[in-house]
């Protein structure tokens, strides 16, 4: 039996990994790369909570469905106002679209 | 203990791909690397027998969303292929380092200082499988846990996403079209 | 029966928003008939009010209360007050609730008579004296505005309506207030010219400054009375409630002093001495609403209030204050008529004059000392009467010196002169009102005006003597005014090739002139006591059956004299008389054509007293105090925007630092914490 602290230990290490790429990160795509890196420590959370600490509920396992779904349906926007912005000022970095502020 | 070992070698797989996948310059690899890290976790789901899970995360992540990846990759800058954008130790780097060490200290100590957590497991429960009959029929029912309010919230959700999608990408060629 | 009531105030407001908000996109005659067609329904509505109140035999419901009258009187004689609605606006506490609505009672009929009556002959009568002024005048971009003057004049026959028929006083003050603004409004009328703007001031803020007192008084009577209610045929408690007040020596002291508070109110409205200072300013405004609200009917609200509280000042022990209201207002006659003896200004002329005759009704009302007829109780009604006759005649004045002022173009009697050949139905109907408010048989002056000096010898002969004297001035000054601009050196004889000739006006100003000069020869003969009378009963006026007393002979020679001096100085084509005069007493003749200082009395007040004590440091405290508070607040705020703006950099890198940086800061302090 694996302890629970080990996955949590895990999917720490890899939220901060996440965190860590998408603050260095300059271009958009990466940044989303690494924002994928987040979501899954998070699932992985999820999954092993449910399994570890309450077996006999499926609240954590839906919970990680539900993101992954989630998950796919923000990339995909993500990514055509990635291309667009691409389109629009030939550029896919961060700092390209910083004027949307105003 | 043989799983405790899988675990291990996938810990390694996934923290080793995710380093990887932030700290290379060429987007490509980090895009392959992403793959790696979301096998590995896959991996894990199947170790947590949750074989369902594990499926659909290969299937939708590994397969769909990391192929989507690709395409926005090729279609946007060359420099970035050619990982000509990425620039390392800047200040922002070390800052980032910084706030990551940080939180992920605080994060283990959080964990160290509750000791609850480990109290809670249950070590006798078996590892069951949760079937596919189990999961459709808690998806569509509306008892206790059933989960059809949020799946029809999901299922409009992902409509919304696809037409939005489709109008942010529209939009270049209506211009065109005047 | 009276169940139409309501369209008496409903029609005006109607009329005065259609105009005022579509006014400018009808074109002039189509906003003029409007108004002059609604004030003609009013004024049949009046009269059909008036003759059904005063003549109805039968029975008929008001408010769940029944009337059973003969000849318009119920079983005791007098006149029912009827309160055709009552709605309550506003709840204050239990007992104390501020009602709207219409009540009927022997003045308030009269004075809707009035009125109608003068506002729609003005309404007409503006028809042609606004087109002709914007006609004369076209290059001033100010005498535009046709629709808006009818605007505002329904405006102001509502507001005045709904002050008249008012069912307690707290709606009174509502109306009177409207009313105030409403001559605000029309005095500044042609606004882009200086001295409109400062006399609307003037007139404005002297009338609120007495209306506060008005307001006080209100307080006052409603906190210790308990209620708003003022007719005491209206509302049966009211009596129970001030005798309450009244014989408690602790609150004894209240009812006098409320009503003289009110008073003082009516005093800034009457133009009582000393704050009269705003009427003769307020001739400003187009003649014919100073005819309409600066003669006939807005000015006499003040004889109205004082009129409505009469039984109240009587029988709960304030006769005191009324007799210093006499004393007040034989005052201001004497100095309005000194005054109006040597006015260039035409209007002005007139103005002083409406002060003095005004005056003279708040005298006859400040002689009584009972309610009875024989028995102290003559002036009411005297000062009745005077109001509707002076209402008509002075209307009438003012009109007649309006069709003078627009075919000369001025207002001051150098330009006039000599106009009887050129205006002769204007010159008839100005005599007929000369002589009207002179006093003489047997124009309507005559009869109001002996009743009011009557009234005085009864409360004492000195102010009956006075008053005589006041009279025989009025006529002197009516006739002298007469005379400069009729007769006289002809200002245009005397350089025929260059100067205007003057002519007659149109038949649309002089219908209204003729039709008010009929009413002011004949307005004296209406058995005017059978109607209005201190305690309702049916009261006779000897005069009207030649049973001249004394006072009346009296009075009349005084008008002789008066005229004849008039006659004397001011006929013939120069004046040496009046010139020497001037010369001998220069200090005199200076001190009455400046109105002997009063306003410079009052500018020194403010000017130098209320402005430099009490408005300059709260103006210091408000700039430097609250304006630095605020201005501190806004600095404060916008010094701390642009220190944060920075942080808004659109960098979501940058952002997520942030937030990352404050999780995991909060969460620290949450660990250290437990």
């Amino acid at each position: 039996m694996i302890p629970v602290e080990y996955f949590f230990v895990l999917s720490g290490l890899l939220f901060f990994i996440g965190v860590f790429g998408f603050v260095t990160r300059r271009n958009l795509v990466a940044m989303l790369i690494s924002v994928e890196l987040v979501l899954n420590s998070v699932d992985l959370n999820f999954a092993a909570f449910n399994r570890m600490l309450y077996p006999d509920g499926f609240e954590g396992m839906f919970f990680t469905i539900f993101s992954i779904g989630v998950s796919a349906a923000e990339s995909a926007v993500a990514l055509a106002i990635i291309i667009n912005v691409y389109r629009h000022l030939h550029s896919d970095q961060v700092n390209s679209i910083e004027n949307m502020k105003l | 203990m043989a799983k405790l070992i899988v675990f291990a070698i996938l810990a390694v797989v996934i923290l080793a791909s995710a380093v990887f996948c932030v700290s290379t310059k060429r987007i490509m690899r980090a895009a392959t690397a992403l793959l790696f890290v979301l096998f590995g976790v896959a991996g894990l789901y199947f170790l947590l027998d949750y074989t369902f899970l594990g499926t659909a995360q290969i299937s939708i992540y590994a397969g769909g969303i990391t192929v989507m990846y690709i395409f926005a990759i090729q279609l946007v800058s060359k420099r970035t292929l050619q990982g000509l954008s990425e620039r390392w130790m800047g200040k922002r780097t070390l800052l980032a380092a910084l706030i990551a060490l940080v939180g992920a200290a605080t994060v283990l100590g959080v964990f160290c200082k509750n000791k609850i957590l480990s109290e809670l497991v249950s070590t006798n429960t078996p590892n069951t499988e949760v079937t596919m009959e189990v999961i459709g029929k808690n998806l569509m029912s509306a008892d206790k846990y059933g989960y059809v309010l949020p799946f029809e919230f999901i299922s409009v959700f992902l409509l919304a996403c696809i037409i939005g999608g489709l109008v942010i990408l529209n939009i270049r060629k209506n211009e065109e079209v005047k | 029966m009276f169940d139409y009531a309501f369209l008496i105030l409903l029609l005006p407001f109607l009329s005065a928003i259609v105009l005022g908000l579509a006014g400018m996109k009808m074109p002039r005659p189509v906003a003029g008939f409007i108004g002059t067609t609604m004030l003609g329904v009013l004024f049949a509505m009046s009269l059909y009010t008036a003759y059904h109140y005063f003549f109805y035999t039968g029975e008929y419901t008001a408010m769940g209360q029944t009337f059973n009258v003969v000849d318009g009187r119920l079983a005791s004689g007098v006149y029912p007050t009827v309160t055709v609605f009552n709605i309550t606006w506003l709840k204050f506490s239990e007992f104390l609730t501020f009602n709207i609505g219409f009540r009927l009672s022997p003045i308030s009929v009269m004075m809707l008579v009035v009125i109608t009556t003068i506002s729609f002959m003005v309404h007409i009568y503006s028809f042609g004296y606004m087109a002709e002024r914007d006609e004369k005048y076209k290059f001033e971009e100010y005498e535009h505005g046709f629709q808006r003057f009818y605007a505002y004049l329904s405006m102001f026959t509502m507001s005045m309506l709904g002050l008249v028929v008012a069912t307690n006083v707290f709606q009174m003050y509502l109306f009177w207030e409207l009313v105030g603004v409403c001559s605000y409004l029309l005095i500044g009328f042609y606004y882009p010219k200086h001295t409109a703007v400062h006399a609307s001031k003037k007139a404005f803020i002297v009338t609120r400054f007495a209306d506060l007192f008005f307001l006080i008084g209100i307080l006052f009577f409603s906190f210790y009375v308990g209620t708003f209610n003022y007719d005491l045929s209206a509302d049966p408690s009211l009596v129970g409630k001030l005798t309450a007040v009244a014989t408690n020596p602790n609150t004894a002291w209240v009812i006098p002093t409320a009503l003289f508070l009110m008073f003082i109110g009516g005093a800034g409205k009457s133009a009582m001495f000393p704050l009269h200072i705003w009427l003769p300013d307020a001739m400003e405004g187009p003649t014919p609403v100073s005819a309409l609200i600066h003669a006939a009917t807005m000015v006499v609200a003040g004889v109205f209030q004082v009129a409505s509280m009469f039984p109240i000042y009587i029988k709960f022990g304030a006769v005191e204050q009324l007799h210093w209201i006499a004393y007040i207002a034989a005052f201001t006659a004497f100095y309005a008529a000194a005054v109006a003896c040597c006015q260039r200004d035409i209007k002005r002329g007139l103005a002083f004059s409406t002060i003095s005759q005004i005056a003279y009704m708040l005298v006859a009302l400040g002689v009584c000392f009972a309610i009875e007829n024989e028995e102290g109780g003559l002036g009411y009604m005297a000062s009745m009467f005077h109001l509707f006759t002076h209402a008509m005649f002075k209307a009438l004045l003012f009109l007649c010196s309006g069709a003078i002022i627009v075919i000369i173009g001025s207002n001051f009697k150098e330009y006039m002169g000599g106009l009887h050949k050129y205006m002769p139905i204007t010159n008839a109907c100005f005599l007929i009102g000369c002589i009207a408010i002179s006093g003489v048989w047997p124009f309507a002056g005559f009869f109001s005006k002996d009743e009011i000096v009557s009234a005085c010898f009864q409360f004492s002969p000195a102010l009956g003597w006075f008053m005589t004297l006041v009279s025989g001035m009025t006529a002197f000054y009516m006739f002298r005014l007469y005379y400069v601009i009729f007769w006289g050196k002809s200002y245009y004889e005397e350089d025929p090739e260059n100067r205007r000739k003057p002519q007659e006006v149109p038949f649309v100003m002089w219908g209204p002139l003729v039709f008010l000069a009929i009413i002011s020869i004949f307005a004296g003969w209406i058995p005017f006591g059978h109607f209005v009378s201190a305690t309702g009963q049916s009261a006779e006026i000897h005069l009207q059956h030649f049973h001249f007393s004394s006072v009346a002979w009296f009075s009349l020679l005084a008008a002789a004299i008066g005229i004849s001096l008039a006659t004397w100085m001011y006929m013939p084509k120069n004046n040496p008389v009046a010139d020497m005069l001037a010369k001998r007493m220069p200090v005199m003749h200076k001190a009455a054509l400046n109105r002997f200082y009063i306003d410079n009395v009052w500018q020194f007040f403010t000017h130098k007293v209320v402005f430099r004590f009490f408005s300059i440091p709260i103006a210091w405290f408000d700039r430097q105090v609250i304006d630095g508070t605020f201005n501190f607040l806004a600095w404060g705020t916008q010094e701390a925007g642009e220190s944060i703006r920075p942080w808004q950099s659109g960098d979501v890198r940058h952002y997520a630092i942030w937030f990352i940086t404050g999780t995991v800061a909060l969460t620290l302090v949450i660990l250290c914490l437990i």
